[in-house]
């Protein structure tokens, strides 16, 4: 038993590594620290550790070096059923041969809850999820849709302070999985639980989240709110892997304060700010959001470093237009622009020139 | 949706009714299908299903005693048993035109031995009276032969014979020359008109000559009419006597009742027979207690069978987990191991138990070694009920692994998973949310050895001993030593019964689309 590090930590994974054939490191150097009500998402590309942190987190997979902490409490020997920690599996993994209010009624039954507190538990949690009218049925006789909703209800009907989603979403369709993303979220504020969320779907990450933890290779690369994700990725992996992103090669000619001068490799010079590049001479990789990319010459700064550019394909897509370019001798350049009434329409073949805020600009390692 | 329900059934483009069209476009495929299963089908109907029909046939089939004795067992229709008197000389002269060509033929040994599984002693009974039959009602021939010479030419019997009022005049003489007559040229390749008749046309004729003093017999040779003059005065053989003479059991009720009890053409005393009961004047009764072996061997067959069913769930049940969850490689080391005795001959196993199991044997042996036991009184573990189980649930052991298997492979982690995630103890998950869904394989797995080992044969006769045998082995006996087809006939029919209950028993309890054997 260790004592707490922090006051404010909830869920916490100290110095953890996770390796299942004693060559690989599967995880490595997890720290992490959560406080209560918070909803984090752990995102990443498959085999980036993200879904072994969550089994840890469970108990169903042992850390091979580090500590995990529940409420200041080490949980590394604690057996699953012992943490009381509710849990949402990608498959939903509801019993089959039980009904839906069987299932629900697992978690109570095992704790010993006398009847009548159980069905009124049970009815409460269906009601959550409005599902009060298939008690009866059989998990094969619901929808995905109306699945997962049982299998959110069952993880929150022993009041759990802590609920770990494994994916819940990845089966459904788009729309369901929007109107269910928007339930889970109001439901953990509602009850004010806290949730460690497993997505590899970033626009999901970022909905639903409050901070985002972004996986790859065994390591958090970043871990910060959704808007912070977005706007300031602190190296490129997260830049590309969070939204689409514009990549240009190039070495850092010049840092003045929080701006610098980079020129590509086709020669041309832009602006960016320095992110994590240290020194002149530095290869760089020179992020650029499709939709900061501007293409009328009015809305730049003064002075502003512009390039060439021109139009190879330009698509309609109902809310916006997309735009590829050929840019510093690259062909999957891509901008976004809003479709206004007063939006210029690209054509391709055109030769235009385009330009964007420094601070939009980020250079980040190579 | 609306304007199908108001104009009737659905049309396709042509105008057909949709149905139709549908069947018509089904029809090849369906014909395809019929096509490549025909050969199976064929080859399962000419092995399988018409041997097995013919088999359960039997069980009920009973035309050897209405066959062998057409005159006797019409004339015992009219027999009253409960008078207690054995039946008279007429029934004897039947019974006697009966033998005659049964000897021949050499049936009256046959029907013995049927006669026998009802009565014993009736066996010998016929094969005694079959060899003097051939004396029976000689005294009439001579009678007549002294009385004419004539009678004694075989042309003249068959020109009378042919005369055709002959058949109505003298239907006994008829009858019984006629059966002479086929006979001898079917079984010795004879010449009627070159063999003198046998004993018993003549005791035929006697018999249709002194049935009414007043018959005329005009259109007939004068012989006839001559011979009727004086037949009346003829001394009467009796049979009764020479059959009693023979062996006494001619002339107890008992004989003829058992005669009479079996002369229809289709029996349930096989069946009766199979549950340990006989059949008697006043309907169906026990046998004595000495007697009754059937139900004891049904019921041990039954309880053997679970408890071989019970074993093969108890040490299957682990092992089928271990291959569903280990990894790849070392669940196919484990799974050859499984496989392992199907490669092996049956006899050889259960050989190998009859090593490892006797007095003498490895176990034993162990077992003293170890001063477990004693070395004088070693354990009995082979020829008796403990052998078989333990070697039938040794051989059947892989008929329950395999489809436990598949059907605990298709059982996600994910559901042992959550269930501990929601509080259970490793034993609630297993018991509460595992188990349950591997009930469809111990299903399967159950009905496989529980019928396979009710109709086990081999191994119980090798390691049963006599308290470790099964029905099976009886039937067996009936088939190849006693040749009592009829009485294995219906002991398998009450067997096939038997498991064709549990299964509906079983469908109604837990359904039989529970069953899964894999996927």
């Amino acid at each position: 038993m260790t004592n707490t590090k922090s006051d404010t930590a909830f869920v916490e994974f100290e110095r953890v590594q996770k390796s299942y054939d004693g060559e690989n490191l599967v995880v490595k150097d997890l720290n992490l620290s959560m406080p209560k009500g918070e909803f984090l998402t752990m995102l990443g590309p498959s085999g980036s550790g993200k879904t072994t942190c969550l089994m840890m987190l469970a108990g169903f997979e042992t850390a091979t070096h580090g500590e995990i902490r529940l409420d200041g409490v080490s949980i590394n020997h604690i057996p699953p059923h012992k943490r009381g920690i509710g849990m949402v599996f990608q498959n939903y993994a509801l019993f089959p041969h039980m009904t839906v209010a069987e299932n629900l009624s697992f978690p109570l039954e095992v704790r010993k809850m006398g009847k009548s507190i159980r069905e009124e538990k049970v009815m409460r949690a269906l009601s959550m999820v409005q599902m009060q009218d298939f008690a009866g049925r059989r998990p094969t006789q619901l929808s995905g849709g109306q699945q997962q909703r049982i299998a959110l209800a069952r993880a929150l009907v022993f009041e759990p302070e802590l609920v770990l989603m494994d994916e819940p979403l990845g089966a459904l369709d788009k729309q369901l999985r929007e109107t269910l993303q928007f339930e889970i979220t109001h439901l953990a504020h509602e009850l004010g639980i806290t949730v460690v969320y497993v997505t590899h779907d970033q626009t999901e990450a970022l909905t639903m989240s409050d901070r985002v933890a972004v996986f790859d290779d065994g390591r958090i690369q970043q871990l910060a709110p959704p808007d912070e994700l977005y706007e300031s990725p602190q190296n490129s992996f997260v830049a590309q892997f969070i939204g689409e992103n514009n990549t240009l090669d190039g070495v850092v000619q010049e840092i003045k304060g929080n701006t610098c001068i980079v020129r590509l490799d086709s020669g041309d010079i832009i602006d960016a700010i320095p992110v994590n590049v240290s020194a002149v001479g530095d290869r760089t990789k020179v992020s650029i959001r499709p939709e900061r990319v501007e293409f009328d010459k009015n809305r730049l700064k003064e002075g502003a470093h512009t390039l060439k550019a021109e139009v190879l394909e330009f698509i309609y897509m109902g809310d916006i237009f997309r735009t590829r370019l050929r840019v510093a001798g690259m062909d999957n350049f891509v901008i976004k622009s809003r479709n206004a009434p007063d939006q210029t329409r690209l054509v391709p073949g055109q030769q235009i020139e385009i330009g964007w805020l420094a601070q939009d600009c980020r250079a980040l390692d190579a | 949706m609306t304007d199908t329900a108001n104009s009737g059934p659905v049309l396709a483009a042509d105008g057909r009714p949709l149905k139709a069209s549908l069947n018509r476009a089904l029809r090849r495929q369906k014909l395809r299908a019929m096509l490549l299963i025909a050969p199976l089908l064929i080859f399962i109907m000419i092995t399988f299903v018409v041997p097995i029909g013919q088999m359960l046939f039997r069980s009920v089939e009973n035309q050897i005693v209405s066959e062998v004795l057409p005159r006797t067992t019409q004339m015992l229709v009219e027999w009253d048993a409960s008078s207690g008197e054995a039946p008279d000389n007429t029934f004897f002269a039947a019974l006697t035109k009966d033998l005659m060509v049964a000897v021949e033929k050499k049936q009256h040994t046959r029907l013995g031995s049927r006669l026998n599984y009802e009565t014993t002693g009736v066996s010998s009974l016929f094969r005694k009276s079959g060899r003097k039959v051939d004396d029976m009602g000689e005294g009439y021939t001579d009678q007549f032969v002294a009385f004419d010479p004539t009678w004694a030419d075989p042309a003249f019997w068959a020109d009378l014979m042919e005369a055709p009022s002959a058949a109505q005049a003298l239907p006994q003489t008829t009858d019984a020359y006629n059966a002479f007559a086929s006979t001898i040229m079917s079984e010795d390749d004879q010449d009627p008109r070159a063999e003198q008749p046998w004993h018993t046309v003549y005791l035929s004729l006697h018999q249709d000559l002194t049935a009414d003093p007043a018959a005329d017999f005009s259109g007939l040779p004068a012989e006839i009419a001559a011979a009727q003059a004086v037949a009346g005065g003829f001394a009467m053989d009796d049979l009764a006597a020479a059959y009693i003479d023979i062996d006494e059991d001619w002339g107890t009720v008992e004989t003829w009742q058992t005669i009479q009890t079996y002369s229809s053409k289709f029996t349930n005393g096989y069946f009766l027979n199979a549950v340990d009961m006989q059949k008697s004047p006043d309907g169906a009764e026990w046998r004595p207690e000495d007697q009754q072996i059937y139900l004891t061997l049904f019921v041990r067959t039954m309880i053997m069978s679970m408890t071989i069913t019970i074993s093969c769930i108890l040490l299957g049940y682990p092992v089928a987990w271990l291959l569903a969850n280990l990894p790849m490689r070392q669940a196919n080391l484990l799974m050859i191991l499984v496989l392992l005795p199907f490669w092996t001959s049956l006899l050889v196993r259960t050989s190998a138990w009859k090593v490892l199991l006797q007095q003498q044997g490895v176990i034993n042996d162990i077992v003293v070694w170890l001063g477990l036991v004693a070395d004088d009184n070693r354990l009995a573990l082979i020829n008796n009920a403990t052998g078989t189980i333990i070697a039938m649930t040794h051989i059947l052991l892989p008929f329950m692994i395999l489809p436990l298997y598949s059907v605990m492979k298709t059982i996600p982690p994910t559901y042992l998973r959550a269930a501990k995630s929601l509080g259970a103890t490793n034993w609630t998950a297993f018991w509460r949310v595992y188990f349950p869904q591997s009930v469809p394989g111990i299903g399967a797995g159950s009905i496989l050895v529980f019928i396979l080992s009710i109709g086990y044969y081999i191994t119980p006769e090798i390691v049963g001993g006599t308290k470790g045998v099964f029905i099976s082995n009886r039937i067996a006996y009936h088939i190849s030593s006693s040749l009592n087809w009829g009485l294995a006939a219906a002991l398998g029919a009450i067997l096939l019964a038997m498991v064709l209950l549990l299964y509906w028993a079983y469908d109604r309890i837990v359904g039989i689309d529970n069953v899964k054997l894999g996927g």
